[in-house]
């Protein structure tokens, strides 16, 4: 357990310290607790956010003590702002233990841990001292947001202190229902303790749209961390996968509705949970109701912030709809022809599916590349079923997509599967060629696709060689071990299922799948 | 054409280019004879016709390389004759003729698969236009080989069940240039196959797509065909008026729509289809919905519409009155077996279009003499009248035929009551090539005696049991119709042998029937043989007179006779075994032949090279070894057993007596 702990944590600190690149917070990731609040700030390190979420399941795993230890807030970035969503994150992490029995040994972890942050409170006020010191020239702005992030750690360590206590209760062991009412106790204890918490609420969604130079930092690694949240909400996006497409038909009047873009970073932030007013995202619909404080006084009911929003929200509103910022696209509200999207979700799947790479390669063909991992899900389902076969090489497991595939393209043509030329004697016969790719599996379409041109004999010696070619590339993907591995390496593919499955498609797929990994494993060595 | 054969002088000939040595050969066209015989005068006009000859149609394909290396210059290949198509003959056709051809038909060809037509189609660049109809089991490999003609324009795929929308995508991609493709009866071809060949393929004139599993899905994009002339949508039951009625928009430069058998439409989706098609000219809603006045109506807009067909459809009074107002210009109109056809509503048609040149009223039950009154005093120029089996009209009304229609070329009155005073008249119609009188009993040698006479454009004459016909009436027609091409004389139980030796002078002919004419000899036939080059077809079933002495003759001088029907005739082994020497032979029907042997059969069988098709006593099949038919079979002929019962002839009267008692 320990060894596991370690190293995740030591593997978070080496991938988030090369993505951030301001000093002054080098010292404070080597904390492992950032997590409470990534989901807030859009400015914030997605990559970072991304190691946090991966590593909650990992731990939990292992152990659960150390699961809340490892998400509770400590942090000294001083740019937290919204207390009370923090609180009310704390509280759902420690749910789960409290509905468990009290374990006295869980207890001794909380207050090991609360131990070891103020520690670290300690010592990030050492550092504001010490660099007080040293840079006078900074503005009041900066001492205000050191004082807020003191005031925040602290805040969060009280809280801490007293949930630890409260599992002691006998009231709220047991039920949900019970701890519900806590809740809402706790965040306006959270409330009434620093009231300035929310105050700044605003501010901090002001800062985050203005662009700092933090947003700048995050720019250079959402990329990479779009990859890995994705797979955290897969199956949520599965469901809604074609609700962007669905709204084509609509037709409100321009005006009848209001329209909400949401910068690019907040669209690739792993949320589910999206405020019905400004369309902010939350990984968890605590938080956002926590959020909902924020809008204003109705929200603030005991009742609103236990039950999701819908019900309480019945007066009418004024229609939401999204903008792609990705500008010129059509779905952005610049466009001439601008058609707006309906919902959050699907502005992150269509942001996701047309602005964004295809990092998501299907594990059994090594051919198809998707940027919503549900899609991906969706292909595996039938890959390797796929009997509608293109003359570059793309399968297609419906003979209409194949048929809209080659309408729309110049020169392809649908080619004739093996056992329609069978006992033919003709060897330059195109559809024979790529038959006998066919025999090879699924293996053989992906080459025939990759050669340039040429017959399919030629593609199937092809394919031959390079099977022949890459014994090492046969084997690097075997060296890694999926399940450590999804704690910290940016794997773009799925932890595998069964260890007897993943071999199965590593086989056959070795070679297009090797130079794959091999890419990014060397990325990981960069970092 | 005689000239140039008479004076064969080699000076002459040499002082002549060749160009103008090709001019004279193009006008030796119809006569394939005339050209072989100038081939054959000498060795410089061997070499000139050599030269000259762009179309083959050649009977066998064991003698495809010295044919194809004697042509050089060979355009149109035509192999429908040939039984035995190969990879092998394909190859060896792609290679010799390279990209000089253009077409090829194999549409009665099998025993080749796509290889060959993979070397066709690669090698022959310059292939437009391929019949690939009944390649009942060509797959979609064969599909593929033909993508690689990119320079096709024109194909046929008519029956080619086994393709399915794959290979049709494939041709769609390869194919750019096509401007005809006939998808006939493709049953494995749907909707996302047909609309690829739409997108594709922009140069698309003619589509034929009768009877495919299409539904609307392919419409839009068909009908978005900039050049699309010519729209067959024969039997597509999943076309229906809903369907129709959600296109938005028509096909601007459709000249000729098919819709028969297409059930589910009505006038409804009808007038969305031709919602734009401004320049229709030919309608066809054969076997459709009912003609209403409805319908009448959606025709309004297509005012360059010359021709409706609308066989078979129930048809009221109101749905012909308004076709004969709504429509300004037709030409032809087609009611064959029409139900609901009465003397008001054709007459109210057909007083509106004075301009008629063809009409069908075949099997129109209910017509009377007042209907021929009005067509005949509304459409003088009518060419075409077919109106079989109008049993009511009487013997006075075909008086008015001839008086009123004089520029009518083709007239059918099978199995009405016309009779000689009728026959007469209608012998003033100096421009007849083709009468039908079949089962007209009542007409005899006087009348057909004045339709020789005067009628001396006949080519075709139908006497199908007209009982009351003699010698002297063939006679009559034999010397005033030297151009007559098809006759036929079956059960005309008094035509004798010298019916037969008057119609020999008749040197084009070409068709001749004599069924249960008992009187006809060997004799006769003879004659015919002797006289009529051109023979192909012969029917002398039941004619018990003739014997092997009649088929000597034939098999002698006949040497285009490609289809014989020798049954219950007195041939024998000889006679048969005789045909053998008739290379054309491809179809012989022999049943009931009483002096024919399970050896003379087999050895028969193995003479005659070019059989395709046999007719044959389902009793021999147990009497020859099985293996003699797989050797045939492979050879490319095809065996049909018949089992029927020996039957006695009826007398004429009877036969139509029992005729009726059916109806």
């Amino acid at each position: 357990m320990d060894l596991k702990d370690r190293l995740s944590v030591d593997t978070w600190t080496q991938s988030s310290s090369s993505g951030n690149e301001l000093p002054k917070d080098q010292q404070s990731f080597t904390n492992f607790s950032l997590q409470q609040q990534q989901h807030q700030h859009k400015w914030e390190d997605p990559s970072v956010l991304d190691y946090s979420v991966r590593i909650e399941p990992a731990f939990q795993e292992f152990n659960q003590t150390s699961a809340t230890s490892s998400s509770l807030p400590c942090n000294p970035n001083s740019q937290i702002k919204n207390l009370n969503r923090e609180d009310c994150q704390m509280n759902e992490m420690l749910e789960p233990n409290r509905i468990q029995d009290w374990d006295p040994r869980v207890m001794l972890s909380n207050l090991s841990f609360l131990e070891q942050k103020i520690h670290q409170l300690q010592d990030l006020v050492h550092l504001i001292v010490g660099r007080r010191s040293q840079v006078l020239g900074r503005t009041n702005e900066l001492v205000a947001q050191q004082q807020q992030l003191v005031t925040a750690d602290l805040t969060s360590i009280i809280v801490q202190l007293i949930t630890t206590a409260g599992t002691l209760l006998p009231s709220v062991k047991n039920t949900l229902s019970t701890a519900s009412p806590s809740v809402g106790q706790l965040g306006q204890l959270g409330g009434v303790l620093f009231p300035s918490g929310t105050g700044m609420n605003g501010g901090g969604v002001a800062q985050s749209s203005g662009g700092s130079k933090v947003s700048d930092q995050s720019n250079q690694i959402d990329l990479t961390g779009a990859c890995v949240i994705e797979q955290n909400n897969a199956t949520e996006e599965h469901e809604l996968k074609d609700e962007d497409d669905a709204d084509e038909g609509e037709n409100l009047p321009p005006g009848s509705y209001e329209i909400l873009q949401l910068e690019k970073e907040e669209i690739l932030a792993p949320h589910t949970h999206f405020c019905m007013i400004c369309g902010k995202g939350f990984k968890r619909d605590a938080n956002l109701r926590m959020h909902m404080r924020g809008h204003g006084d109705e929200y603030k009911t005991p009742a609103a912030l236990a039950k999701p929003n819908k019900e309480s929200s019945s007066e009418p509103v004024l229609i939401k709809r999204y903008s792609c910022p990705f500008a010129g696209c059509k779905r952005n509200k610049d466009h001439k022809k601008f058609q707006p999207l309906k919902t959050i979700l699907c502005v992150k799947n269509h942001y996701k599916r047309t602005h964004c790479d295809k990092s998501y390669t299907c594990s059994r063909c090594n051919t198809k590349k998707f940027s919503v991992i549900a899609d991906l899900k969706t292909h595996e389902k039938h890959c390797g079923k796929d009997k509608w076969l293109c003359s570059c090489g793309t399968t297609f497991s419906r003979k209409d997509k194949l048929f809209g595939h080659i309408a729309l393209f110049q020169g392809h043509t649908p080619a004739i599967p093996l056992d329609e030329t069978k006992g033919s004697v003709g060897p330059s016969d195109r559809g024979e060629g790529n038959g006998a790719a066919n025999k090879v599996g699924s293996v053989g379409f992906n080459f025939s696709s990759n050669a340039s041109s040429g017959s399919g004999v030629q593609d199937m010696m092809m394919d031959v060689k390079r099977g022949a070619d890459e014994p090492t590339g046969f084997f690097s993907p075997l060296t890694f071990d999926p399940c450590s591995l999804v704690g910290f390496h940016e794997f773009p593919r799925p932890p595998f299922e069964d260890s007897e499955s993943s071999f199965s498609f590593l086989v056959p797929g070795s070679c297009s799948y090797t130079r794959k990994t091999g890419g990014e494993s060397s990325s990981n060595d960069l970092e | 054409m005689k000239r140039q054969k008479g004076v064969v002088d080699e000076n002459i000939f040499d002082v002549l280019t060749e160009e103008i040595v090709f001019t004279i050969l193009d006008f030796l066209d119809p006569n394939p004879l005339d050209k072989k015989s100038f081939s054959l005068a000498c060795k410089a006009f061997y070499g000139i016709e050599s030269r000259h000859r762009k179309a083959l149609k050649p009977l066998r394909s064991e003698h495809l390389i010295t044919v194809l290396k004697r042509y050089p210059h060979l355009e149109h290949l035509d192999l429908s004759l040939c039984p035995r198509i190969t990879d092998n003959s394909l190859t060896i056709i792609s290679v010799l003729c390279k990209s000089t051809l253009r077409s090829i038909d194999l549409s009665q060809s099998r025993f080749f698969s796509h290889v060959g037509l993979w070397n066709l189609a690669t090698n022959c660049s310059g292939l437009v236009e391929i019949d690939l109809s009944n390649a009942t089991e060509l797959r979609d490999a064969g599909a593929a080989a033909i993508a690689e003609a990119k320079n096709l324009e024109r194909l046929w795929l008519a029956r080619c069940k086994l393709i399915t929308d794959m290979g049709i995508g494939c041709i769609a991609v390869g194919c750019k240039k096509l401007r005809s493709i006939s998808l006939k009866w493709c049953l494995g071809v749907g909707d996302l196959g047909v609309g690829l060949i739409a997108v594709k393929c922009k140069q698309i004139r003619h589509l034929d797509l009768s009877y495919l599993p299409i539904t609307n899905k392919c419409l839009p994009c068909i009908l978005q065909l900039q050049y699309l002339e010519d729209l067959i949508l024969v039997g597509c039951f999943s076309i229906d008026d809903d369907s129709l009625v959600a296109l938005k928009h028509g096909c601007k430069s459709l000249k000729k729509l098919d819709m028969s058998s297409c059930q589910n439409v009505s006038h409804v989706g009808l007038s969305s289809l031709t919602s734009d098609a401004r320049s229709l000219q030919q309608l066809a809603l054969a076997y459709g919905s009912p003609v209403t006045h409805a319908l009448a109506d959606s025709l309004q807009d297509l005012s360059m519409l010359q021709s409706i067909k609308l066989d078979g459809c129930a048809v009221t009074y109101a749905g012909l009155k308004g076709i004969g107002n709504s429509c300004a210009l037709l030409r032809e109109v087609s009611l064959s077996k029409c139900l609901g056809v009465t003397d008001e509503g054709l007459s109210s048609l057909v007083m509106k279009h004075r301009d008629l040149r063809k009409l069908d009223v075949t099997c129109c039950r209910k017509i009377t003499q007042v209907s021929i009154a009005y067509i005949t005093n509304s459409c003088p120029a009518l060419t075409s009248l077919k109106m079989e089996s109008c049993t009511l009209v009487p013997s006075e009304a075909f008086v008015l035929i001839g008086q009123r229609c004089l520029c009518l070329e083709e007239l059918d009155l099978t199995d009405n009551e016309i009779d000689d005073e009728g026959l007469k008249s209608i012998s003033r119609c100096f421009k007849l090539t083709s009468l039908k009188l079949g089962i007209c009993l009542n007409i005899t040698d006087e009348g057909l005696g004045h339709v020789g006479m005067c009628c001396s454009k006949l080519i075709e004459l139908d006497l199908y049991r007209c009982v009351g016909i003699t010698d002297s009436g063939i006679l009559a027609i034999a010397h005033g119709c030297p151009g007559l091409e098809m006759i036929n004389v079956a059960y005309c139980k008094d035509i004798t042998d010298s019916s037969l030796i008057s119609l020999s002078k008749c040197p084009r002919l070409n068709t001749f029937e004599s069924r249960g004419c008992p009187s006809i000899t060997s004799l006769g036939l003879a004659a015919i043989a002797v006289g009529c080059k051109q023979l192909a077809k012969l029917d002398i079933k039941k004619c018990h007179n003739i014997n092997d002495a009649g088929m000597i003759p034939l098999a002698h001088f006949s040497q285009n006779l490609r289809q014989i029907n020798l049954s219950y005739s007195s041939v024998t082994d000889v006679g048969l075994l005789s045909l053998a020497s008739i290379s054309c032979l491809q179809s012989m029907t022999i049943l009931h032949l009483k002096g024919l042997t399970a050896s003379g059969l087999a050895a028969a069988l193995l003479a005659c090279g070019g059989l395709t098709k046999v007719k044959l006593q389902a009793s021999f099949k147990s009497l020859l070894p099985q293996p003699l038919f797989e050797h045939l079979e492979a050879r490319g002929c095809m065996f049909q057993w018949r089992d029927k019962v020996f039957q006695a002839e009826l007398d004429p009267i009877c036969w139509k007596l029992q005729l009726e008692d059916r109806i």
